[in-house]
């Protein structure tokens, strides 16, 4: 039997023993225990240590609420979790749990010295250095001195730094009604409503037990109601679950714990659900959280709110101390104190901050036991360096300060201030709420408009008398309270001095005070502190708590793993991969991927991994660009352009579609022809590019770039159903119909010649930017003849599915012509080298066709198109604007840098205007030397100037040069 | 996450399902050649930015793939009515002040 275990009582099995260690001491609990209760069994108070000051802070709460008690628990295998509250941790058998925010341990901890030196870690520190006055240090000081050693000092538990090996699941459900909160008034509305055997009922709470205070002072009626509601198949009982979050329309998330710790649960389980819940109706049953009184010190280990020291002992059968004082602003640690005092604990004196203390016969109650009842009492201090062992009383004077009356030594303090209903979820749904001032809290008033939410019980402010206290702020002290450490907010280290500092600062709504001082912004969101900070501020600026106002309660309720909100989406199935039919064939011929959006494409090709350990990836790379870019000048190359985007249009009013959709001409374009086309926005910018080919009168096949394809057919649809609903044409996604396999070079036309029926190949029948149907290898198809590279070239539209087999073929082909595959590096080299934008990479979204060297596609007698009006805009037509030029670093085998900004006086100071940038740059094969394209204001004025770019240890003079630097004539892609 | 009723699916569906589209009820003037720059500027990128009730575009992006119109209460994120593109803004829904929640500093 461990020391402070009661005899007998309580909910835990004393049958079953359970042994867990708590900083590496051996103890033991039992089953049903908490950790917070099998240390307190164990006589252990001292947890942790504070946020800011490293005070040494024990077990306040039994529950949810708990600021202090914040632990890491170990479950092996990289399953390691800071910040649980002790109060809501269960025990099992081997567990191990670590105290934090210490160092080198809990009982001596050199970060105590922050406590030495809390005058000038006071209200609004963190404010104040950053602001000081340089000549001081200022921010430097921050940055060099304080933020070092305040970071090594103060915070939480420690992330854990590998992957999580856990599992997390997901739910949706609907109900007719959700019930929050398993207690007494959520167990009788779970009942009243699931009669009905038609209304879905889920109840839930965050503890592994129904009941609520009743496991406390009923457990029998709780265990009968469990009982009665198990039997009804409508119902779900979520146990172990925390509605942590509360939405728009009954939304409401839950986070489930789903290990059963005393249970062995198979490690390839899920350990967390997040259930998302859609109700008909809410019902919050979510009860009321005791508060801490403000008095000097009354943050030691050993000094704990009342109620739970009731539930310590009623229900896990714990006594927290033998010498007890009590400090009460009502009647229920009343109850407390006889139930201790029948347990065997001394009870010293019950301190009441009341004039006339309790309701009824209470106080006479008490001193019919023997307690004495010292009325108009406060504390005015403790002692104890790592427990609390003695109380300095203080009788309450009727000008609010307080006078000494004595002392008595104790192991354990306890504490209330009265209840405050748990309104954070009904807040969370912007309900609107009402002061009570006899309660000293606000209530649940008006749901907010389309929320059916109803708030029972406690939550709802139905208390007995004797649970009442109003908002009592800080309590008198002797002589100055601003010497004496009397904390609001215990998991911030926020004092009452630091509250009244701030109001005296001139911060007057709760909103900034919050900020300022930091209270009730740690992860306990001052549960247990905020009435408390109301009331203080309140009474410093001589106004009442609704005139100061209160803050807002924000998701979620309690801390919430990120594994939750992550569920199955990580790793491979974090977002999806799209590939291409010839995928697995660029990846067995040494293909190196590159995302672009969430296609894989092949972006070069290693067909021999380099042997040479020494060669870097980055040579690798540059060698195997060059010869793919060579293949394609000199023989034939093969690119995998299937992530193209795809969209059939057919219909009647097809081509009056695109006309007003493009900036070129379309309704003249021919059947069996292509056009180079731009896309723009209203603006006159430049957002997306591709081929349109004509296949019938009314059919049409165009193209958009990979990147582009969901949204320019988003922009399309909206355009076809809103702005011009009366056209006759349907667009159809075809992206991931047809496959793309583009034939490129001298040599390509040689490769195809006899897989293809029906079309003819020769140039007069089929010129550069032709379409036709026919057939390739006996499959049907689309071909192109167009060009990226500047030669002559083929793309072949095959459907998907039967795409691989003419690949292989085709790849066979081209190897014996000396040609090969080539990846998106080399397609960007070779289409540089012919100066063919990339829209997104050349253009960043303020660029005209002008702009471009484009102007020439736009269809000059069009009466409208998208973005016509927009390129009229006086500042699209201006002179002066960035146009695309071609660069040549006069030390020719340079390769700039992309992003690289350009001035035109070698000497420019730094912050001088930039007149452009470097938009590609590249190796050219073909060339021998670096090519780069550039947008620079005036650019085509300034062909064969020389201009500067200032890097970050040279300047490197470039010469601007026309943007095609390879046969500008176009007699390659002519063929 | 809100539940929008799709008009032409007829159902209520969860938010992930659409896509906000931007202000409902914007004319695009034309012809180009008759829009002043004031005007077409104000097209561009003039919007009303109310506490309250606004007309607001949506998509079924991820069901039926139909745009339509939707009055939204930015105060209590409500969806007042939703109707088809085309259709009027209903009368009675606006524009003007919502009754937000009491305003809590
Ligand atoms: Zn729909």
């Amino acid at each position: 039997m461990t020391a402070f275990r009661s005899p007998a009582g309580g909910r835990i099995d004393r049958s079953k023993p359970i042994r867990f260690t708590f900083d590496g001491r051996q103890m033991h609990g039992h089953a049903g225990d908490t950790l917070a209760s099998a240390l307190l069994a164990n006589g252990v108070h001292l947890v942790g240590r504070s946020f800011k000051y490293h005070r040494p802070r024990g077990i306040l709460s039994a529950g949810p609420e708990e600021p202090n008690a914040l632990v890491t628990i170990d479950r092996g295998g990289g399953r390691e979790t800071p910040n649980l509250r002790a109060t809501q941790v269960e025990l099992y058998e081997g567990l191990v749990a670590r105290s934090q925010n210490r160092l080198p341990g809990l009982r001596f901890d050199i970060g105590g010295i922050n406590n030495a030196f809390s005058r000038f870690l006071g209200a609004g520190f963190y404010y104040k250095t950053f602001m000081g006055p340089q000549a001081l240090g200022g921010a430097k000081l921050w940055a060099r001195l304080f933020e070092p050693a305040i970071r090594r000092a103060a915070g939480l538990g420690r992330a854990p730094a590998g992957p999580d090996p856990d599992r997390y699941a997901n739910r949706f459900a609907h109900c007719e009604v959700l019930v929050i909160g398993g207690g007494e008034a959520g167990l009788a509305e779970a009942l009243r409503r699931s009669e009905d055997p038609a209304c879905r009922v889920i109840l839930c709470d965050e503890q592994a037990e129904f009941g609520g205070w009743m496991l406390v002072e009923a457990p029998e009626r709780a265990d009968e109601m469990v009982k009665a509601l198990s039997a009804r198949p409508n119902v779900t009982m979520l146990r172990r679950s925390q509605a942590f979050g509360a939405y728009a329309q009954n939304f409401v998330a839950i986070a489930q714990q789903l290990t059963d710790p005393l249970a062995t649960t198979d490690a390839e389980a899920p350990c967390e659900r997040l259930w998302q819940v859609r109700a008909g109706e809410v019902v919050l049953a979510s009860g009321a959280i005791e508060r801490p009184l403000v008095f000097p010190d009354n943050d030691r280990p050993g000094i704990l709110l009342a109620g739970a020291a009731e539930t310590y002992l009623r229900r896990y059968g714990v006594l927290p101390g033998r010498k007890i004082v009590i400090l009460t602003a009502c009647d229920t640690a009343y109850g407390a104190a006889f139930a201790l005092q029948d347990a065997g604990a001394e009870i010293v004196a019950i301190a009441e901050t009341r004039a006339a203390p309790g309701a009824g016969d209470i106080a006479a109650r008490a001193l019919a036991r023997g307690i004495p009842v010292l009325p108009g009492t406060t504390i005015l201090g403790t002692t104890g360096h790592l427990r609390v062992s003695s109380v300095r009383l203080g009788r309450i004077r009727p000008d609010g300060e307080a006078e000494p009356s004595g002392g008595f030594t104790a192991d354990t303090v306890l504490m209330s201030g009265g209840w405050t209903p748990s309104i954070h979820l009904f807040s969370q749904t912007k309900g609107k709420l009402r002061w009570e001032e006899g309660l000293g809290a606000y209530l649940p008033a008006l749901p907010a408009p389309g929320q059916a939410i109803r708030v029972i019980g406690a939550a709802a402010g139905e208390m007995p008398a004797g649970m009442r206290s109003p908002a009592l702020g800080a309590l008198p002290v002797a002589g100055s309270p601003d010497r004496v450490k009397a904390f609001v907010d215990f998991q911030n280290d926020v004092t009452a001095r630091d509250l009244r500092l701030a109001t005296r600062e001139g911060f007057r709504s709760i909103e900034h005070v919050k900020r300022y001082t930091t209270t009730g912004m740690a992860t306990d969101q001052g549960k247990t502190s905020n009435l408390n900070s109301l009331g203080i501020v309140a009474a410093e600026t001589g106004r009442s708590v609704p005139e100061i106002g209160l803050t807002t309660f924000r998701a979620p309720y309690t801390p919430v793993t990120f594994g939750l909100f992550a569920g199955q989406a990580r790793g491979d199935l974090f977002d999806p991969v799209r590939r291409t039919p010839m995928h697995d064939w660029a990846e067995r011929n040494g293909a190196v991927f590159e995302d672009v959006g969430t296609w894989k494409r092949a972006h070069y090709f290693l067909p021999r991994r380099p042997v040479d350990a020494t060669a870097s990836g980055h040579a690798a790379m540059h060698e195997a660009v060059q010869a793919e870019c060579r293949k394609v000048r000199e023989a034939v190359g093969l690119f995998d352009a299937s992530t193209l985007g795809k969209i059939e249009f057919v219909g009647p009013d097809a081509a009056e579609f695109l006309e007003r959709a493009y900036v070129n001409p379309v309704k003249g374009l021919a059947v069996g022809r292509c056009r180079y086309a731009l896309l723009l926005n209203e603006a006159g910018f430049i957002i997306d590019d591709g081929i349109i080919a004509r296949l019938a009168q009314d059919r049409f096949h165009v193209t958009t770039t990979t990147g582009g394809a969901a949204r320019v057919f988003g922009m399309f649809e909206d355009y076809l159903q809103t702005e011009w609903p009366d056209l006759k044409v349907w667009q159809t996604s075809v992206t991931e119909h047809w496959a793309v396999i583009a034939v490129q070079g001298p040599r390509s036309r040689e490769i195809i010649a006899d897989l293809v029926e029906g079309i003819e190949l020769s140039d007069a029948a089929f010129p550069h930017m032709a379409v036709r149907e026919g057939r390739i290898t006996g499959t049907p198809c689309r071909l192109f003849r167009v060009s990226f590279t500047g030669e002559l070239g083929y793309e072949i539209n095959i459907p998907a599915g039967l795409a691989l087999p003419l690949w292989e073929k085709l790849a066979e082909r081209a190897a014996e012509f000396g040609g090969g595959p080539y990846g998106t590096e080399a397609m960007h080299v070779l289409r540089a080298e012919k100066g063919y934008i990339i829209v997104a990479q050349d253009t960043d979204g303020t660029m005209t066709p002008e702009d471009m060297g484009l102007g020439w596609a736009i269809g000059k007698k069009k009466p409208d198109f998208i973005g016509k009006r927009g390129l009229m805009r006086p500042d699209l037509t201006a002179s002066g604007r960035k146009q695309l030029v071609g660069l040549v670093a006069e030390d020719r085998s340079r390769v700039l840098e992309e992003g690289a900004q350009i001035v035109p006086d070698i000497l420019a100071p730094a912050g001088s205007h930039a007149i452009g940038h470097v938009t590609s740059a590249y190796s050219s094969a073909a060339l021998g030397h670096g090519i780069a394209l550039a947008v620079i204001e005036d650019g085509r004025n300034r062909i064969g100037q020389l201009l500067h770019i200032p890097m970050e240890r040279e300047t490197i003079a470039v010469r601007v040069v026309e943007p095609v630097f390879l046969d500008p004539e176009g007699a390659r892609l002519h063929g | 996450m809100l539940l929008i009723r799709c008009p032409w699916c007829g159902m209520d569906r969860p938010e992930i399902e659409f896509r906000h589209a931007g202000a409902a009820h914007i004319t695009r003037p034309g012809p180009p050649d008759r829009v002043s720059d004031e005007e077409w500027a104000a097209f561009l990128y003039l919007r009303d930015n109310p506490k309250g009730r606004v007309a607001e575009r949506w998509r079924h992006v991820h069901g039926c793939g139909r745009f339509f119109n939707a009055v939204r209460d930015t105060v209590t994120d409500v969806f007042v009515v939703t109707y088809k593109a085309g259709e009027p803004r209903p009368p009675e829904t606006g524009p003007g002040e919502s009754q937000p929640t009491e305003a809590r500093p």
